[in-house]
């Protein structure tokens, strides 16, 4: 199939649906490194992949849905948040990701966003955050930086951006992260500690886009773009989240700034309701138990 | 199947539309819902809310329509049946994600209690000025299945035919009440479980190796499957293959896009219910649907009365909607008078299947409240001149 | 005797360069060849520093380069990936 002259695999091959490769994302973009990263973490978490479902929003990092051989859900723009807060209410079994990048999650997803940060909804959220619209050619996105050059900001941006580390923590998220795609282990352990927590997590993972935000920009290519995230960031695990925004040209402050703990959506509902119903109560209802089955012909 | 009796509130009741509703819902299998408040939908999530912990399911008010729309689809490939519920501005804001529904073929019912507008409007008096809406509401070719309840009996009923509609046919379901429908409080016969049939997912009997999400042999309905059960399969919105995956061409376009219209098309036959009253003799029929069915029967009844010939078509399936049948009278009567709480929706669909061989008046009215029977009488008057 | 060793999925590079910039001990450069897109794909200069750390793997943006542990010669399972 591939032209490997051995019998070894590719760690990251059975989790990629191989007969669509290779994907569209531009050389050296980040996004892919990412799915690396994503992948390790599964195989490192021992995550059972029949139980796990990714939902994606719209956008470069949104095409993730449909690379990985998982059931995966490529959904509307902005809305992988709630898409994912049905499937995870419908079927609590289930481990429920959602992998979208930074216009999507925090523009129009934006209320999603904050929303189920607020609920503790049990999603992962990994977003790629590139720092602009790349799929649609390089706009403003919430996280571009001021002063930078975007298509729809030609002479420079001045809009304040989001630091959504701080927009997450200060929600309710329970693990907030941010690594770049230089860090490609320390990535893969956050999302593995995202696993192991119920609640909202929330890594952001900065990546090039070096066809859009980096060209325009004139900041080079994705090889320079890791060096750069080499050699600009700075882990600060623990730190306040306020104090993690990004710049231009600045500092990228790097590590696990939130990790706490609190009951999330589910386990608050239950509560509620046998404390108000108590034998009354009637679980969810476990839909592989369900006689949804049909008996179509 | 039969319904499963922990959702059935069998019983005689006094309840109105709103209500009804959501015990349709209940009867029918739904297991999750996903509402924001607008009225005057809101009671039939308020009640939903109530009933399904001690039911077995989820509700969440969401923080948003946007939200509601997409995450009751969530819900569905999460192995649940769902709904929604919302009026006409939220209805607008569910647009995308009923696009949404019919591109991925998510069955799912969306309940639109419709009041007066445009926009806010008349928040609490009755329209039926998002038929159009219900069928053409999202961008792009697609069909969608509308029901009329015109009773709070009818809420109950025909909700559970909505949500076996979605399944049989992968669909997202219009359910369209109107203001004075919900909010009406009649007697409501639930029956028996075992006496209410419901129509069960189209689940995937092949294995994993074999199953294609996207597949149709023949019947053009695919068979599905939900997350977690191994099947690894893709869902997107994009224009796609039988493998789910994202094909961008325009044959793969015609392809999809003409099975999604002909699945229904194909069906309209079987999926169309209306009634008829005195429809043999008639020189004029009067098609309506919702509540304004309740206001012309008065008139039509008022017409009988005078001697005048006519009969009554209520449309209880909206869309598709019944060309045939329109045809078939339209042969040999010679006028339809189209009463509706808008300024002309349906009548656009009786005029065009007409297509010139019978008279189509329509009586128009802005919404706000009913006809005066006397208006529609009138109209029959007038067509009868024809 | 190398510890590790580079499977090279030519056809789906994009010539990015991060393996050859990140791998630890300089074992890559990009060749001169082309794949069928007029990429050049890496090549091993130095296979004998090869650790099998699959940093490369993990860079690789494409999924078209991964290392491996050689077996050691007192257990001759083969090397591969999980699963």
């Amino acid at each position: 199939m591939l032209n490997v002259l051995d019998e070894t695999v590719n760690p990251v091959e059975p989790f990629l649906r191989s007969d669509r490769m290779p994907h569209i994302w531009c050389p050296g973009c980040g996004i892919g490194t990412t799915v690396n990263s994503f992948a390790r973490a599964l195989i490192e978490s021992k995550i059972d992949l029949e139980s796990l479902a990714l939902v994606s929003g719209i956008g470069c990092t949104g095409r993730v849905a449909g690379y990985v051989k998982l059931d995966s859900f490529h959904t509307t723009h902005g809305r992988a948040i709630p898409f994912a807060t049905g499937l995870k209410l419908a079927n609590p079994k289930l481990n429920v990701v959602v992998y979208s990048g930074d216009g999507d999650l925090s523009a129009i997803g934006g209320n999603h966003l904050i929303h189920a940060a607020r609920r503790n909804i049990d999603l992962k959220v990994i977003c790629v955050n590139n720092l602009i619209y790349a799929m649609t050619g390089g706009q403003t996105a919430p996280t571009t930086p001021g002063h930078a050059t975007t298509s729809t900001n030609p002479y420079g941006t001045f809009e304040p951006a989001f630091n959504l580390p701080h927009l997450v923590d200060a929600a309710g998220a329970v693990y907030v992260a941010r690594w770049t795609t230089f860090h490609v282990r320390q990535l893969a352990r956050s999302i593995s500690e995202a696993f192991a927590k119920k609640g909202f997590s929330f890594i952001e993972v900065i990546s090039p886009c070096p066809t859009l935000y980096q060209r325009r920009n004139k900041m080079g290519d994705g090889l320079d773009t890791m060096k750069y995230y080499k050699e600009k960031s700075k882990v600060k695990n623990g730190a306040p989240t306020g104090e993690v925004g990004l710049t231009l040209n600045g500092e990228i402050a790097v590590g696990k700034f939130v990790d706490r703990d609190r009951p999330d959506y589910q386990t608050m509902m239950r509560a509620q309701y046998v404390e108000a119903l108590g034998d009354r109560y009637v679980d969810v209802p476990d839909p592989e138990e369900s006689d949804m089955e049909c008996v179509c012909g | 199947m039969k319904a499963d009796p922990h959702g059935v509130l069998t019983g005689t009741h006094f309840m109105d539309g709103d209500h009804a509703c959501c015990e349709g819902a209940l009867a029918a299998g739904a297991r999750f819902a996903a509402g924001y408040p607008i009225t005057p939908s809101t009671e039939v999530v308020e009640r939903f809310a109530a009933r399904v912990p001690t039911v077995g399911g989820t509700f969440i008010q969401m923080e948003d329509e946007l939200a509601a729309s997409i995450a009751l689809q969530g819900g569905v490939w999460g192995g649940a049946k769902a709904f929604t519920v919302t009026s006409g501005p939220g209805f607008s804001l569910m647009m995308e994600h009923i696009g949404y529904a019919a591109m991925t073929e998510t069955p799912c019912v969306f309940v639109d209690v419709q009041r007066g507008g445009p926009s806010t409007g008349l928040p609490t008096l009755p329209a039926q000025a998002d038929m159009m809406q219900a069928r053409w509401g999202s961008h792009g070719d697609y069909e969608i299945i509308a029901l009329c309840p015109n009773s709070p009996q009818e809420c109950f009923d025909l909700t559970i035919r909505a949500f076996n509609l979605a399944e049989e046919f992968r669909v997202p379901v219009m359910f369209m009440m109107d203001e004075v429908v919900g909010h009406m409080t009649e007697k409501v016969v639930i029956p028996p479980a075992d006496q209410i049939e419901v129509t069960p997912r189209k689940h995937t009997h092949k294995s994993i190796e074999d199953y294609l999400p996207y597949a149709t042999n023949g019947d053009l309905v695919p068979e599905m499957a939900h997350a977690g059960e191994g099947y690894k399969f893709h869902v997107t919105g994009l224009t796609h293959d039988e493998r789910g995956y994202p094909n961008m061409t325009p044959q793969t376009q015609d392809k999809l896009v003409r099975r999604l219209q002909n699945k229904i098309r194909v069906a309209a036959d079987r999926i169309c219910l209306f009634e008829e009253d005195r429809l043999e003799d008639a020189d004029v029929v009067v098609v309506s649907y919702g509540i304004t069915s309740r206001v012309a029967q008065r008139a039509i009844d008022a017409g009988r009365a005078r001697g005048l010939r006519v009969g009554k078509l209520r449309l209880i399936t909206a869309w598709p909607f019944p060309d045939k049948k329109i045809v078939e009278l339209a042969a040999r009567v010679k006028a339809f008078v189209v009463p509706e709480l808008n300024l002309g929706q349906m009548v656009r669909e009786v005029e065009r299947a007409a297509a010139g061989k019978a008279k189509t008046l329509a009586v128009t009215h802005a919404g706000g409240g009913v006809h005066n029977p006397d208006e529609i009488l009138n109209a029959i008057v007038e067509a009868s001149r024809c | 005797m190398a510890k590790g060793r580079v499977s090279v999925v030519v056809e789906r590079c994009k010539a990015c360069g991060f393996c050859v910039e990140f791998c630890p001990t300089h074992v890559l450069a990009l060749s001169s060849a082309f794949n069928s897109k007029g990429y050049h794909p890496p090549h091993v200069v130095h296979p004998e520093k090869c650790s099998g750390c699959d940093l490369c793997g993990m860079y690789c943006p494409d999924f078209a380069i991964y290392g491996t542990k050689v077996p050691s010669e007192k257990s001759p399972e083969k090397a591969g990936g999980e699963k």
